[in-house]
């Protein structure tokens, strides 16, 4: 796991409280809408988004940049790769 | 006169508008949202339209709503959703004393959770005071719940004052509005709102369908986990039908709101002024003018409001005596004893909630038999004493 801290992002999501899988389907859709570089930071509290978010990136061809944690929540950061 | 039916807050009949448009999802239109072909993604599309219809009775966004079973459901995922998608931030939560029981009792369950409740005191009308608002708040508080208006005694609250105190504070405001939607303009930027219930029986749709407005930053804590049906929000294959009849109820109430809250409020003040002046020893409940447009609420004393309920009904005329999921419990009303009334008169409630499907007639019709019950009941009253019933005679015929 690669810890990151002081990333800048041009999106965030925030998918605290929501079900899996929705950390999964919500990213997909906010990146169509972004361009080329920028990046997304994704606020969530499950756990399985550790795992489940840079294989994700591997097999959409995006760039997981890495993870950030805070007392109550972590961001995860996706750099748009295509 | 066959049937006069005041009791629109307990149960309003579906429009037929409303049942014409639920029923294919009944039948040839009865497939699964969640599917990906086309049966099922058109039923999807469909959910989606009425979720906007349903946002704009409340000046809100389709984004912002999460359907739920009822408005009861939607007050515990405001309640406990919140509270719970906050926790690290406080543990306080403020309700005024007269909520809805699902507003109540799920702040007494997050009581069990070992959060801290504030039930808060209103005054003689029901009204909650902003100054009594401001020194409940602690640093602690993450949510505030004060209903827009009261289903019992039909007082409107100051919601848009108490809102903006608590963004002053940063601390959440979620309002239920099941009893004033479609029946005065509930308008969520107007109210300043973070939170909003409502539901789809009270505007002339279906039981078992409500919603919850929430303000895009508000994290909301699902109370039912399963699939990700309403974002991730609300497990559960959609209640297609519901939702359809919801919408569309949503927009014909939209339509027809001004009409229809001036045509009520006549029909209130006429059924007031008569009671009034046919009838003595009584109290109007709630607030005499901030008040609901087709609700009229009264304490007569020395009478039990369940057998004026039952003498009112053998003449046709359907009331009741306050909630209606809390009349069988023949406890004193809480919001009646919140808002002061003493035990042995509040034993006297009865209340009438108008539509636009009322008429004059029917109040006058009502003015005729009620002050006639009430004597009756009266005279057999350990408690009314030598007082000389005024419609004696015609109690006796």
């Amino acid at each position: 796991m690669r810890f990151v801290k002081d990333i800048h992002p041009d999106e965030t999501l925030d998918l605290v409280c929501r079900m899996c899988p929705m950390h999964l389907l919500e990213p997909g859709d906010k990146l169509k809408c972004m361009k080329k570089g920028q990046i997304l930071q994704v606020i969530t509290d499950y756990d399985g988004a550790l795992e489940d978010i840079p294989e994700w990136c591997r097999k959409c061809g995006e760039e997981f940049i890495g993870i950030e944690e805070d007392e109550e929540c972590y961001k995860l950061y996706i750099k748009k790769a295509k | 006169m066959e049937k006069v039916y005041l009791d629109h807050a307990s149960a309003t009949p579906v429009r037929r508008e409303v049942i014409d448009a639920m029923l294919p999802y009944f039948g040839e239109k009865f497939g699964n949202p969640s599917t990906v072909y086309d049966m099922g993604s058109k039923v999807k599309v469909v959910i989606e339209e009425q979720r906007g219809k349903v946002a704009e009775l409340i000046g809100g966004k389709a984004e912002n709503i999460v359907f739920t079973s009822s408005g009861a459901e939607a007050n515990n995922l405001a309640i406990k959703g919140v509270a719970l998608g906050r926790q690290k931030k406080g543990n306080h939560v403020i309700v005024s004393a007269i909520e809805h029981h699902s507003v109540l009792n799920s702040a007494r369950f997050l009581e069990r959770l070992d959060f801290e409740v504030t039930f808060l005191q209103v005054d003689q009308y029901g009204l909650v005071d902003p100054d009594r608002l401001r020194k409940a708040m602690t640093p602690e508080t993450i949510l505030v719940s004060i209903m827009h208006a009261n289903n019992e005694i039909g007082s409107i609250e100051p919601i848009a004052e108490l809102a903006s105190l608590c963004k002053e504070k940063g601390v959440f405001f979620h309002s239920d509005a099941v009893a004033s939607v479609g029946n005065i303009k509930v308008d969520v930027s107007e109210l300043n709102v973070d939170l909003l219930s409502f539901s789809g029986a009270p505007l002339g749709g279906p039981k078992g369908i409500g919603a919850l407005y929430f303000k895009k930053n508000v994290r909301l804590m699902p109370l039912i986990h399963g699939g990700i049906q309403e974002n991730g929000r609300r497990a559960g294959t959609e209640n297609v039908p519901g939702i359809v009849g919801f919408g569309v109820a949503a927009e014909l109430a939209k339509g027809e709101l001004s009409e229809k809250s001036a045509s009520m409020s006549k029909l209130r003040d006429l059924l007031v002024a008569g009671v009034q002046s046919r009838i003595d020893k009584f109290q109007l409940t709630g607030h005499p003018v901030q008040r609901l447009p087709g609700h009229a609420s009264f304490c007569f004393e020395a009478i039990e409001g369940e057998s004026l309920i039952f003498l009112l009904a053998q003449n046709g005329i359907y009331a009741n005596t306050g909630s209606a999921c809390a009349s069988k419990a023949l406890k004193t009303s809480p919001v009646l004893t919140a808002i002061g009334v003493p035990p042995a008169i509040a034993q006297g409630s009865v209340v009438f909630t108008m539509d636009k499907s009322n008429h004059s007639e029917e109040i006058d019709y009502v003015l005729e038999r009620l002050p006639v019950a009430v004597d009756r009941l009266r005279m057999l009253s350990p408690i009314w004493g030598k007082t000389v019933p005024v419609y004696q005679e015609a109690a006796c015929a």
